[in-house]
């Protein structure tokens, strides 16, 4: 039997109606939630928006998101066989999907 | 369109780049330093994890023309000898500084030396680093704090460069878009200098981070600028490959291979290395080519593991000292559970660095005035092959020439900033082509194409094969991006990418194609051995949509000559 990982994610820009959306995703122990993130980009919807550079070293920390409720790191936060949660940061300005304004305000286009 | 000036702008924000920016600042100079990430995290500076190599003489004696003769080893013939000067003349006086603002190499036991390690290639130990595996980080963040208090550079992330803007043959700034947002960008800059870094995410197996698809290189091709020595790709022999290991560098095994003689075995549970010559049982004395050919050797005669790639094994080692060796990285490990004691990991050869890159001088000047590059994204001071070290000191050492440099061509009389244009204008405007396909899936497939035809081991078939592939991929692309979706939309970059790394992927695989010859990192499997007559760098430009391949003697030669 394949196990399949349940990804639940809120979805939507800045002022429109958040939506959340179901992915399935093969689930193999010890991947990632930003591997089913990526899995999901290239086999399903490559419009959904998510922020990370390194993908393994847990060095950019770009992928900060909430993840069953909880603020981390997709690249480290492991992915489960089942339903999970993935939100964006609620504590940021929202960009889209998962992506939040994280970088310092003078590290910014605007201000 | 969002229209800014300034005196110096910096593409890219790793060790190069905020090397240049500082130096350029300290110059005189007015800076915006951009990066299609966030700033000093973006890159391969940030997640470097081992050492910096450097003539200090803190651990044993040790000289400049040491470390230069070491590289030039390396390099196999073809190293940039005025680069490659630089880089090691330079180095120490960067390494000193970065240790005065305070990155904190490591340090012997009594608190007075710089600690340095040995690493292979090199004759003595010349390695700093700072732990836990923490360098690159470290790097990063000390260049990041020097930034913060300098008024006169201005640092925006999540701004994709999409071309150098010229006009009349002269490099006017940049042109791109804000990803958070979508709008169109241009930079009019009187100097501009391109610290991209290199294109391992050309490789389906790589160490790469999601923004080294070497935009930079394509770039400098459609600005103008010369490309060279992109037939070598250096890959690193035993990346990681399973069990899914994360939060850890794929690249971390190999000073732990280094120091407790990790067992390199098949699916039979052989260790092969022997029978690829060199390798002593139990000891690590396969050099870095040998274990990559080794590796390919094995998994194409159906012994590779079932990932596809070979075991690295530990078990035969004592656990007490593993736990020595390993520190708090055992832990780290187990939470990923792998339990070394009791079983191998797989590994395989892995896309690293990129030795080949933008052509330019030892003022970082490329021969478009007014443009710049530096970092990994130039080519020439490591030649054929990299020792491990010199990387992170070629960012450093030719971020502040090229920062330095840039500003004294910003500040000339008679240089002016203008609005340049540029070939993706009209596609920033708003020009949209049909919803193609899925643009994600397409740049996994380019992944795949390059790591099957143009990775370590090439024959003319392969090459040939792939060049034809990446025809019909670029075909399939077309003239333009997919309608922008709003902001941070990613499929929208995936195309901009796959532009970039098409014609990149291109530039690596006709310039492999054409050396018939095998020599450091470019091996080829139909033409074995080291040919004198190949001892040329081998140049790319880029005219009328065309990519044109010419010959240089080695500039070694050169001045031998
Ligand atoms: C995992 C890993 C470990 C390594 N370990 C070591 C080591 O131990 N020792 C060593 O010497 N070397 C090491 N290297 C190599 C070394 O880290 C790099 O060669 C070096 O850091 C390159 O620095 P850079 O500033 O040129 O490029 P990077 O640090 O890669 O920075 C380039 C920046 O340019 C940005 N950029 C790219 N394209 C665009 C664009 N179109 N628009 C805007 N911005 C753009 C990127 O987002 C990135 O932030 C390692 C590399 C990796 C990947
Ligand atoms: S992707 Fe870099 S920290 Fe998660």
């Amino acid at each position: 039997m394949t196990l399949t990982a349940e990804l639940h994610i809120r979805r939507g820009g800045p002022g429109e109606a958040p939506r959340e959306q179901v992915f399935h995703v093969p689930y193999a122990p010890g991947q990632s939630v930003l591997d089913a993130l990526r899995w999901i980009r290239v086999n399903a919807d490559p419009s959904l928006a998510v922020r990370f550079s390194c993908i393994n070293a847990n060095a950019c920390k770009e992928c900060m998101m909430q993840i069953d409720g909880r603020a981390g790191y997709a690249c480290t936060a492991r992915l489960t066989a089942g339903p999970m949660r993935v939100a964006p940061l609620p504590s940021k300005a929202l960009v889209r999907d998962l992506v939040t304004e994280i970088a310092p305000p003078e590290e910014r286009l605007t201000r | 369109m969002l229209e800014l000036e300034t005196d110096v702008l910096v593409i890219g924000a790793g060790g190069a780049g905020m090397y240049a920016a500082l130096a350029a600042a300290q110059a005189g100079a007015r800076v915006l330093l951009v990066d299609r990430g966030l700033i000093g995290r973006a890159g391969a500076t940030v997640m470097a994890q081992m050492t910096v190599a450097v003539a200090l003489g803190e651990e044993c004696p040790d000289t400049t023309a040491a470390h230069y003769a070491d590289t030039l080893a390396a390099g196999r013939g073809l190293c940039d000898p005025a680069l490659a000067r630089l880089l090691v003349e330079d180095g120490p006086a960067r390494i000193r500084e970065m240790d005065a603002w305070g990155v904190g190499w490591a340090r012997s036991a009594d608190g007075g030396h710089i600690r340095q390690v040995h690493a292979p290639g090199h004759d003595r130990a010349r390695c700093v680093y700072v732990d836990f595996l923490n360098t690159g980080p470290a790097v990063s963040r000390t260049l990041r704090t020097r930034l913060n208090p300098v008024a006169a550079v201005r640092r925006i992330g999540d701004i994709v460069v999409t071309d150098i803007a010229t006009r009349g043959g002269v490099a006017t700034g940049a042109v791109g878009y804000h990803l958070a947002s979508g709008a169109a960008v241009r930079f009019s800059a009187a100097a501009t200098v391109i610290a991209t870094g290199g294109l391992t995410r050309l490789y389906a197996r790589n160490s790469a981070s999601a923004n080294m698809g070497g935009d930079g290189f394509a770039l400098a091709l459609r600005a103008g600028a010369q490309l060279l020595d992109m037939e070598f790709v250096q890959f690193f022999p035993i990346g990681h490959l399973a069990p899914r290991l994360i939060g850890m560098d794929p690249i971390m095994w190999d000073p732990f291979r280094y120091k407790l003689g990790g067992r390199l075995l098949n699916a039979a549970g052989e260790e092969f290395g022997e029978r690829y010559g060199r390798e002593q049982s139990g000891r690590y004395e396969l050099t870095r080519d040998v274990a990559t050919y080794a590796i390919f050797k094995e998994v194409e005669a159906g012994r590779g593991s079932p990932a596809g790639g070979a075991y690295l094994s530990f078990t035969h080692v004592p656990e007490a000292r593993l736990r020595e060796a390993f520190g708090p990285v055992i832990d780290r490990l187990a939470k990923n559970g792998i339990d070394l004691t009791r079983q191998a990991v797989e590994v395989a050869p892995i896309a690293h660095y990129h030795m080949g890159g933008v052509a330019v001088g030892a003022d970082m000047a490329t021969r478009v005035p007014g443009l710049f590059a530096c970092g990994e994204a130039v080519g020439g001071a490591n030649g054929a092959n990299r020792l491990s070290g010199n990387a992170i000191t070629e960012a450093l050492v030719f971020g502040e020439v090229a920062g330095r440099h840039a500003a004294a061509h910003a500040r000339a009389p008679g240089v002016a900033r203008l609005r340049g244009d540029a070939p993706s204008l009209p596609l920033l405007a708003g020009a949209s082509g049909p919803p193609g396909r899925n643009p994600a899936a397409a740049l996994v497939r380019l992944q795949a194409l390059m790591g099957e035809s143009v990775g370590p081991f090439r024959t003319h078939e392969k090459l040939a094969a792939a060049a034809g592939a990446l025809a019909a991929m670029e075909a399939e692309l077309g003239d333009a991006p997919p309608a922008a979706a709003g902001g941070y939309d990613l499929a929208r970059l995936d195309w901009f990418d796959l532009r970039n790394m098409l014609l990149t992927a291109r530039c690596v695989t006709a310039a492999a194609l054409a050396r018939t010859e095998s020599r450091g990192a470019h091996q080829r499997e139909d033409m074995p051995g080291m040919l004198p007559d190949w001892e040329v760098n081998q140049m790319i430009d880029w005219q009328d949509g065309r990519l044109r391949l010419t010959r240089r003697a080695a500039a070694g030669v050169r001045a031998a000559a």
